[in-house]
C-alpha cells in the first residue's frame, strides 16, 4: 500500500484499531455520565459515557457514527482522557478540538469539523454526571459574549460555526443570520470570525493575492 | 495487497489497444494541421479515429468535435446561450442530478441573467417527461439532461426528452459521459441536437473529450467557441489536437465497436451478481433506483447507520477503490446532491457507496469485496451508536 494515506499515520492507526470503544448496547455500560451529540443527518453523532472515581474519570467508552476522523478523533480524546490513571474531571471540560487535533497530529483543513463533536460530547458527559447526582457544576461556563444582540449570537456560537468550516462571511449569515436584522455588529462579527479563521485555518486556506 | 478497482464512473483503466496507439502517436510529432509529410501523416491517423469515434456512436464523423474534457464540451454548449442574442430573457432546463459540469456552469449563467429550471427527478432517479412537459416555457432555448447518471447509474428516457424538445425546436443536449462504452448510443436515431462524451470513461486516457453536434454545418450558427483561435474542430474549437489523446480514443472506439453487446452483458451479470451476494450476506442495506433503468456496471448501496467515507477508507485498506457520497468526502458539508434528489433520508447519502465494475473485474473480484464489505460493515456497526443491538 501506497504510503500517502487521506490522513496522517495517528490518524490512521486510531481509525483501523480504536481504543475504548463500546462495542455493546450501551445500556450494559453502567454509566456514571452519558453525553450524546450530532444528528445522523449531519453525517457526524457521538456517544461517549464515563465512570468518575474520586473527581476522576476513570472509564470512558464511545461510540461513533461518522468518518475516519470522527471515529479518529474520538478514540484520541479517549486515550487522552484515560492516560495516567485519568484526568481531572476539569482538566477533562477544559479539553478543546484544538488539543485533539494536536494529540492526533494534525487534520486535513476540511476535516475539522469531523472533530468538533468528541469535545462537546465529552462535556455532555461531565454535565449529566454532575445533573444526575445532583451536584453543582463548577465548569459550566458563563455565558460566551454576545456579538449579535438581535438574534443573541454569542462569540462561541461564531467559534464553532468557524470550526464547522464556515470560513467566509456569506457562509456564516447563511447558517446564523448574523447581522442581518440592523446590521450594526458586521464588522465586529466579521473580526471574531476572522480570529477563528485565522487560529484554525491560517496554514491550509489558499488566499489568492 | 489486492488491487480491486471498483471506480470505474470515476475513470477507467486504459485498454492495451490504446496504449499501442499511444506508444505508437508519441514518435509521430507531426502538427495535423501542417500541409508537409509530418502533418499529412497525423493528420491520416487522427482522420481514423474520428472515423472509429463517429462509427461506435453511429453519427457522421464532421458532426464531431474534439475537446479538453466532457466538462468543456458541456461548458460550450451551456455558455453559448449567454451569445445568442435573445430579444428575452432565455430559459434552460437541466434535471437536479446532473453532473457538476451542467449544474454549476447552469448556475453561472443563472448569475449571467438566464432563467434556468432545475428539473426534479422522480424517486427512482428518473424525469418524468410529463413534468418535463409542464416545465416548458416559450422561452425555452435548451435542454440538457443527462443520458446516464454518474454517481446511481440511472438511465434517463431520452427519446421521449427529445421528441418533446425537438417538436417545440428547443435545442436538446445530453451529457452521455456514462453511457459511452457502456451502453448502446447512437446518435443518429436519438433525437438529440448535441451530446457530451469523454474519453476517459471509456479505457482511453484524460484530457481528451468530444462534443457531438446533430448536422454541425447547419446548426453551428448556434454553437460559440469558448476558445477562438485557428480553425481546428469546425471552427468551433481551436487548439491543435490533443494527437495522442484521439489516437488512443480512436482505438478504444474500434474496441467497443466490435465488443460493446459482449462488454454490456459482461458488466451486468457482474453487477448483478455483485447485489445478490450483498443483499444476501450484509443485512439493512438499500440499493439505490434498484427498479429503474440503470448502466450496467453501477450499484450505489447506502449502509444503514454507518458513514461512507469510513466504509470507503476501509475497503481501500483491503485494496478495493469505490467511491462515495457521503459528506465527508467531498470537502464540503453537504452530502451528495443525486442521493438527496431522490432520497429523504439524509442519512442515506452519508452512507451511501457507489461500486462501478469495469473490463478489467472479474468474478473472483465480487466476492473478495463482497467478503471485505462485509466485514467493514460489521466492524463500522459495531461501533456505531445508531446500529440496534
Amino acid at each position: 500500500m501506497s504510503t500517502n494515506w487521506a490522513y496522517n499515520d495517528n490518524v490512521k492507526s486510531h481509525f483501523q484499531n480504536p481504543k475504548n470503544v463500546w462495542k455493546e448496547n450501551e445500556e450494559s455500560f453502567d454509566a456514571d455520565g452519558k453525553g450524546e451529540v450530532g444528528s445522523p443527518a449531519c453525517g457526524d453523532m457521538m456517544l461517549i459515557m464515563i465512570k468518575v472515581k474520586d473527581n476522576r474519570i476513570s472509564d470512558f467508552k464511545w461510540k461513533t457514527f461518522g468518518c475516519a476522523s470522527a471515529i479518529a478523533s474520538t478514540s484520541a480524546l479517549s486515550e487522552m482522557v484515560l492516560k495516567d490513571g485519568g484526568m481531572t474531571l476539569e482538566e477533562a471540560y477544559k479539553i478543546t478540538p484544538e488539543d485533539i487535533i494536536k494529540y492526533l497530529g494534525g487534520l486535513p483543513a476540511n476535516k475539522i469539523h469531523c472533530s468538533v463533536l468528541g469535545d462537546k460530547a465529552l462535556q455532555a458527559a461531565i454535565d449529566d454526571y454532575f445533573d444526575k447526582n445532583k451536584l453543582a457544576n463548577p465548569f459550566k461556563q458563563a455565558v460566551s459574549e454576545i456579538i449579535c444582540h438581535c438574534l443573541n449570537i454569542t462569540e462561541e456560537d461564531i467559534r464553532m460555526e468557524v470550526l464547522e468550516g464556515a470560513v467566509d462571511f456569506e457562509t456564516l449569515q447563511q447558517r446564523t443570520k448574523i447581522s442581518t436584522v440592523c446590521g450594526k455588529c458586521k464588522d465586529n462579527a466579521k473580526n471574531v470570525q476572522q480570529k477563528y479563521i485565522d487560529k484554525y485555518y491560517a496554514e491550509t486556506i489558499y488566499k489568492p493575492e | 495487497m489486492k488491487n480491486i478497482y471498483l471506480d470505474n464512473n470515476a475513470t477507467t483503466p486504459i485498454l492495451p489497444e490504446a496504449i499501442i496507439a499511444i506508444e505508437d502517436m508519441l514518435t509521430n510529432y507531426g502538427n495535423p494541421s501542417s500541409m508537409h509529410e509530418a502533418g499529412r501523416i497525423v493528420k491520416e491517423k487522427i482522420t481514423a479515429a474520428s472515423e472509429n469515434i463517429a462509427s461506435l456512436f453511429n453519427g457522421n464523423a464532421d458532426d464531431f468535435i474534439f475537446t479538453s474534457c466532457a466538462t468543456e464540451s458541456n461548458n460550450t454548449i451551456l455558455k453559448s446561450v449567454l451569445f445568442q442574442k435573445y430579444n428575452f430573457t432565455p430559459n434552460i432546463i437541466i434535471s437536479n442530478i446532473e453532473h457538476p459540469a451542467i449544474l454549476n456552469t447552469a448556475k453561472f449563467l443563472a448569475k449571467n441573467g438566464i432563467d434556468v429550471t432545475f428539473l426534479p427527478v422522480n424517486s427512482n432517479g428518473v424525469i418524468e417527461p410529463e413534468d418535463l412537459k409542464k416545465a416548458l416555457k416559450d422561452t425555452t432555448v435548451l435542454i440538457s439532461i443527462m443520458t446516464a447518471n454518474n454517481e446511481i447509474g440511472t438511465i434517463q428516457p431520452i427519446e421521449e426528452i427529445g421528441k418533446i424538445a425537438l417538436e417545440r425546436e428547443i435545442f436538446f443536449h445530453t451529457d452521455a459521459v456514462q453511457a459511452a462504452g457502456m451502453m448502446n448510443f447512437d446518435v443518429s436515431s436519438l433525437p438529440i441536437s448535441a451530446a457530451s462524451f469523454s474519453a476517459h470513461k471509456m479505457y482511453a486516457p484524460k484530457g481528451i473529450g468530444l462534443l457531438y453536434i446533430k448536422n454541425l454545418q447547419k446548426q453551428k450558427k448556434h454553437i460559440t467557441p469558448l476558445l477562438h483561435g485557428g480553425h481546428q474542430g469546425n471552427g468551433l474549437r481551436a487548439g491543435t489536437e490533443n494527437t495522442i489523446g484521439i489516437v488512443a480514443y480512436g482505438a478504444a472506439a474500434e474496441y467497443m465497436k466490435k465488443n460493446l453487446d459482449t462488454e454490456i452483458s459482461y458488466l451486468k451479470n457482474l453487477r448483478d451478481s455483485f447485489e445478490n451476494k450483498v443483499k444476501s450476506e450484509i443485512p439493512d442495506i438499500k440499493i439505490h433506483a434498484e427498479s429503474a433503468p440503470r448502466k450496467p456496471n453501477t450499484s450505489n448501496i447506502s449502509f444503514k447507520y454507518i458513514e461512507g467515507e469510513s466504509i470507503l477508507l476501509g475497503l481501500d485498506m483491503d485494496g478495493i477503490k469505490v467511491s462515495t457520497g457521503s459528506a465527508c468526502s467531498t470537502g464540503s458539508l453537504d452530502p451528495s446532491h443525486v442521493i438527496t434528489a431522490i432520497d429523504t433520508d439524509v442519512e442515506a447519502a452519508h452512507g451511501s457507496i457507489r461500486f462501478s465494475f469495469g473490463r478489467t473485474n472479474d468474478e473472483s473480484d465480487i466476492k473478495y469485496t463482497v467478503e471485505k464489505l462485509a466485514k467493514v460493515v460489521s466492524n463500522l456497526r459495531e461501533i456505531s451508536p445508531l446500529s440496534k443491538k
